[in-house]
């Protein structure tokens, strides 16, 4: 019975990852691309990789998935070719696809056969001062790659905001939004931002010992604060405010200071003492998760824009 | 027993579920296609909802459940106001 299940999952998948590519039409593509990735979380949930599916439902599916939206929303305003022409195969596209498609069938034949990291991983988890493996590996075993993890995400925003133009850069963030007072969006936004919170506060919490996380409640968290935009609740900020960059750069700083001190003392850069580690990774979590969800939300409202009403 | 009930009550959920998804297809315009939408959403995921919920083996994964299949309906319902009001609009042409 299970195996029926998993044969449909597969064959979902590959048929909504050829519909996203092969179909016609932009936004139908990307409405399939969503699908592919909820459906993708659903995979992994049957490989029992909780947090995978977690991060790759909301950054995957949902983020990404509201990123090409927005994109494909903004080529329709300013009535670019949203939906380009039928004109057969662009071909240089094409090669380029064929040519990395080819490197990572390569690179996946060549990779060794990847063996469990059982025995180390059960001898080390003990001092990582938490719980879930994930996140030991995450924030403690292999901390080096999130803290450039969460850095490149601010080069990102930078890259973004970069795209705004000049005459708008005093302006607030992103693309005016019209809900009318009292509307169902407006009740929309005034009931999920509550039980949207908690959740991602959970899911902050809990990575420590079960699956989640920084990325994964850190996501949920942006999704709070742009349903609240979109109902016109809150306004989006500005560039030049302050506590916005403090914010943005919130997480990696006290990842940052952490690894100092760790190398200050003789725990080694990014190490942490075994007394105080399963403190330590919860703080720097939290602040993690309060810098990605600023970001994340940052970058889906997009570079400023005039039109704000005050 | 329970089990029974289980199989009743998800069956009963892909019913709707199957009826919505006939629906969705087969209706002609956006307002009876989110009629029979909202038909699998509300009550197919509540049925399937009320049958797993029998298999729970704490009252935690029940109310779980239930604060799932209420987001849902949160959702679902906004979503389907939203699409309705601006396929409206374009009817309109306001």
């Amino acid at each position: 019975m299970t195996l029926l299940l998993d044969a449909v999952l597969c064959v979902l998948l590959l048929g909504t990852a050829l519909a996203a590519v092969l179909g016609r039409g932009v936004f139908r593509a990307i409405v399939f691309f969503i699908v592919y990735g909820l459906l993708l979380s659903v995979g992994w949930v049957r490989l029992e990789a909780v947090n995978v599916a977690l991060a790759e439902a909301a950054i995957g599916a949902g983020l990404t998935g509201i990123l090409l939206l927005t994109t494909y929303g903004k080529l329709t305003r300013v009535s670019a070719e949203a939906e380009p022409d039928d004109a057969g195969v662009n071909l240089p596209v094409a090669l380029v696809s064929v040519a990395v498609a080819g490197a990572l069938a390569w690179a996946w034949s060549v990779l060794p056969e990847p063996t469990r990291p059982r025995a180390e991983l059960a001898e080390a988890l003990p001092r990582a001062g938490v719980e879930n493996p994930v996140t030991a590996v995450l924030l403690s075993f292999r901390a080096w790659d999130t803290l450039l993890e969460s850095v490149v995400l601010l080069a990102a925003l930078i890259g973004l905001w970069l795209l705004g133009r000049d005459e708008d850069w005093q302006q607030r963030l992103g693309v005016p939004q019209h809900a009318r007072p009292g509307g169902i969006m407006t009740s929309f936004g005034r009931v999920l931002p509550p039980v949207g919170f908690l959740v991602g506060v959970y899911l902050v919490f809990i990575g420590a010992d079960e699956p989640g996380g920084a990325f994964q409640g850190g996501t949920v968290l942006a999704a709070v604060g742009l349903v609240a935009a979109l109902a016109g609740l809150i306004q989006p900020p500005r560039i030049g405010q302050w506590q916005w960059h403090a914010g943005l750069v919130l997480g990696p700083l006290v990842f940052l200071l952490a690894g100092v001190a760790g190398a200050l003392s003789d725990s080694g850069f990014l190490g942490y003492p075994e007394a105080i580690a399963g403190t330590a990774i919860l703080v720097i979590e939290a602040a993690l998760a309060a810098s990605i969800a600023v970001t994340l939300a940052f970058l889906v409202i997009g570079p400023p824009e005039k039109g704000h009403r005050e | 027993m329970i089990d029974l009930a289980t199989y009743a009550f998800t069956g009963i959920g892909l019913v709707f579920f199957v009826a919505g998804t006939v629906g969705l297809l087969r209706f002609p315009d956006v307002f009876s296609r989110l009629h029979a939408l909202t038909k699998a959403d509300n009550l197919g995921l509540g049925f399937i909802a009320l049958g797993v919920a029998l298999q729970a083996e704490t009252w935690r994964q029940v109310a779980m459940i239930a604060v799932i299949w209420a987001l849902a309906l949160l959702a679902a319902g906004t979503v389907s106001q939203l699409i309705a009001r601006d396929a409206l609009i374009k009817r309109d042409g306001r």
